[in-house]
């Protein structure tokens, strides 16, 4: 019985086509089934943390051991993918199973967030969750490259989610469809190993900082507005946390929005990549990450600097040895009070200055230009908001230089008024009705009695008379 | 002595044409006749900043949610206001930012 090496009566060749077999099938079983957890994931009605209590097992840190060999190797599925990691002799083998074995949250789903989840994704981390309560909108698009003109006014989570799933369907990508708040950030953060910061306002930031140090969880903190950008990796190797940098909240004029001070798309695209990539080294242990100290991007001069920062402070409130801050503190801390911001980008605080008799809807407005009535129309907004749109016959002076070109605002209504006795209507339209308000108070108090705003600004001219108004 | 100050984050926004790199000859004497960053502080709030001053400066300090930077190391671990300048020092100061 020598049949030539074959064994159990069987010819050698049968045997190398059944193991060939029995290889292809477990092959497409795994994928199979990797599909299947990643569909259970995305399906699930329930909340998004028991979602995550599934994803990340009893054990508290994330650990998915999926799709491994008993004796540790890469199954042969992820050595193709990521055979480019594995040729790197920093990063190899070790680095993609550290890698794939870790859970990364991602709270914010927007300029930041995107390229940070298309890259985690793309690299196969082990699980990715996702933050994020808004919906896509048209003018996300410009610098939110994770999302596509089909997914307007639906959920970025799920657009994001599918985003990443399609780049890579052997991860698992875990939706959390809400904004991070006191009440619930503890529950979705505790599920994960590493946690990136890609919001954009103050009061999320301290919170989420806070809820890392009662964590004990790696912060890896971006910003962007305008064209510059921040990074640096909290709570990490002794590094500080957002509170021992920024103990005391700044004063609310200081805090800019992207909605108010623009973004150029690709600054935070270059934040989020690097945030990616802190993100990346921390879970793989790889290199020496960006803590203790941060990275300040200044895109218009090309200039990157990357200065020390102090490390954790012994007296701060939340990360010293000795703080009392404990998860029920966290839980009750007003944050949006702490900061006197709001938990969103959007909501601007609205100002209230004026009696009624000094204001005007924009209703009424439309109504006393249809008239014909005689008036003066000034726009108070900064030069570079009113090349971009403005209502018919307005003169700009933006608030800034109202008080110095008081002359000129005269000599405008001189002529408006022409023959006529009477002194003209003056109305102060803004962007949103804020900055005209603080307008019309400056003006009534230098004489010009007349002087009205228009309630809601050119936003609620859109909304309310004219919908082809382009809004911005 | 010669300083290179810069601002960002918004705080170029309070200087004269918004310019972010200013290279100055100053000499910044605290009340004990040193080169301190206290000195300096008053220096660039009464020769720099053209308005709202209370976007830069809280009491004798930078206000909260300002670094404050002496050769690309936090003022912090540096002495803070008492930091002593010397020729030709790079201070940085920087707003922080929380757009994304």
């Amino acid at each position: 019985m020598d049949g030539g090496g074959g064994g159990g009566g069987r010819s050698r060749e049968a045997v190398a086509g059944e193991l060939e077999r029995l290889r292809a099938e477990k092959k497409e079983l795994d994928l199979r089934i990797r599909l299947l957890e990643s569909e259970l994931e995305t399906c699930s009605p329930a909340p998004a943390s028991s979602a995550g209590e599934n994803a990340c097992g009893a054990g508290g840190a994330c650990q998915t051991r999926r799709g491994f060999a008993q004796d540790d190797a890469l199954p042969a599925y992820m050595i193709y993918r990521y055979s480019r990691h594995l040729l790197l002799p920093d990063f190899g083998v070790e680095g993609q199973r550290k890698l794939s074995s870790s859970s990364i949250l991602v709270v914010g789903a927007g300029g930041l967030g995107s390229p940070v989840a298309l890259y985690l994704a793309a690299s196969g981390v082990g699980v990715l969750g996702i933050v994020d309560g808004d919906d896509v909108e048209l003018n996300n698009l410009h610098r939110q490259i994770i999302h596509q003109e089909a997914y307007i006014g639906r959920s970025k989570v799920k657009s994001a989610a599918d985003a990443c799933r399609a780049i890579n369907s052997s991860i698992k990508v875990v939706e959390h469809h809400h904004n991070l708040k006191p009440s619930n950030a503890l529950e979705v953060v505790r599920k994960y190993d590493i946690v990136v910061d890609a919001t954009d306002n103050l009061p999320t930031r301290y919170m989420i900082s806070d809820c890392c140090v009662l964590l004990n969880k790696p912060l890896i903190s971006g910003a962007a507005l305008g064209l510059e950008g921040q990074l640096t990796v909290y709570h990490h190797n002794g590094s500080a946390c957002y509170r021992c940098l920024f103990p005391n909240p700044p004063p609310v004029a200081a805090c800019q929005r992207c909605s108010d001070s623009g973004v150029l798309g690709v600054v935070p695209g270059v934040i989020g990549c690097m945030q990616a990539l802190e993100a990346i080294k921390v879970a793989t242990d790889v290199g020496e990450p960006l803590s203790g100290r941060m990275l300040l991007l200044d895109a218009l001069s090309a200039r990157i600097r990357i200065v020390k920062i102090r490390g954790s402070s012994p007296v701060c409130t939340i990360c010293a040895e000795n703080s009392v801050f404990t998860q029920e503190d966290f839980q009750k801390f007003n944050y949006e009070a702490f900061t006197s911001s709001p938990m969103s980008d959007k909501s601007a605080p609205s100002l209230d200055l004026l009696p009624e008799s000094a204001r005007i809807t924009c209703r009424e407005y439309k109504s006393l230009v249809d008239k014909g009535e005689p008036h003066l129309l000034l726009d108070v907004r900064p030069a570079h908001h009113f090349q971009i749109v403005s209502l018919p016959r307005s003169l700009n002076i933006p608030l800034a230089a109202l008080e110095e070109k008081l002359p000129m605002l005269e000599t405008s209504l001189k002529e408006t008024a022409g023959s006529s006795d009477e002194q003209p209507s003056l109305y102060v339209v803004c962007r949103r009705g804020n900055d005209s308000q603080s307008a019309v108070q400056l003006l009534r108090e230098k004489g010009f009695h007349s002087a009205k705003d228009i309630v809601g600004g050119l936003q609620c001219w859109a909304q309310d008379v004219n919908p082809d108004f382009p809004a911005y | 002595m010669h300083l290179t100050l810069e601002f960002g984050g918004g705080l170029d926004l309070l200087l004269e044409k918004s310019t972010k790199v200013h290279q100055v000859d100053v000499q910044p004497k605290d009340d004990e006749g040193k080169a301190t960053m206290k000195g300096l502080l008053s220096w660039v709030k009464s020769n720099l900043i053209k308005e709202r001053p209370e976007m830069f400066i809280k009491g004798d300090s930078v206000r909260p949610g300002v670094l404050v930077l002496i050769n690309d190391c936090d003022w912090e671990l540096c002495g803070g206001l008492d930091a002593e300048l010397e020729d030709k020092d790079v201070v940085v100061f920087i707003s922080t930012l929380h757009g994304g």
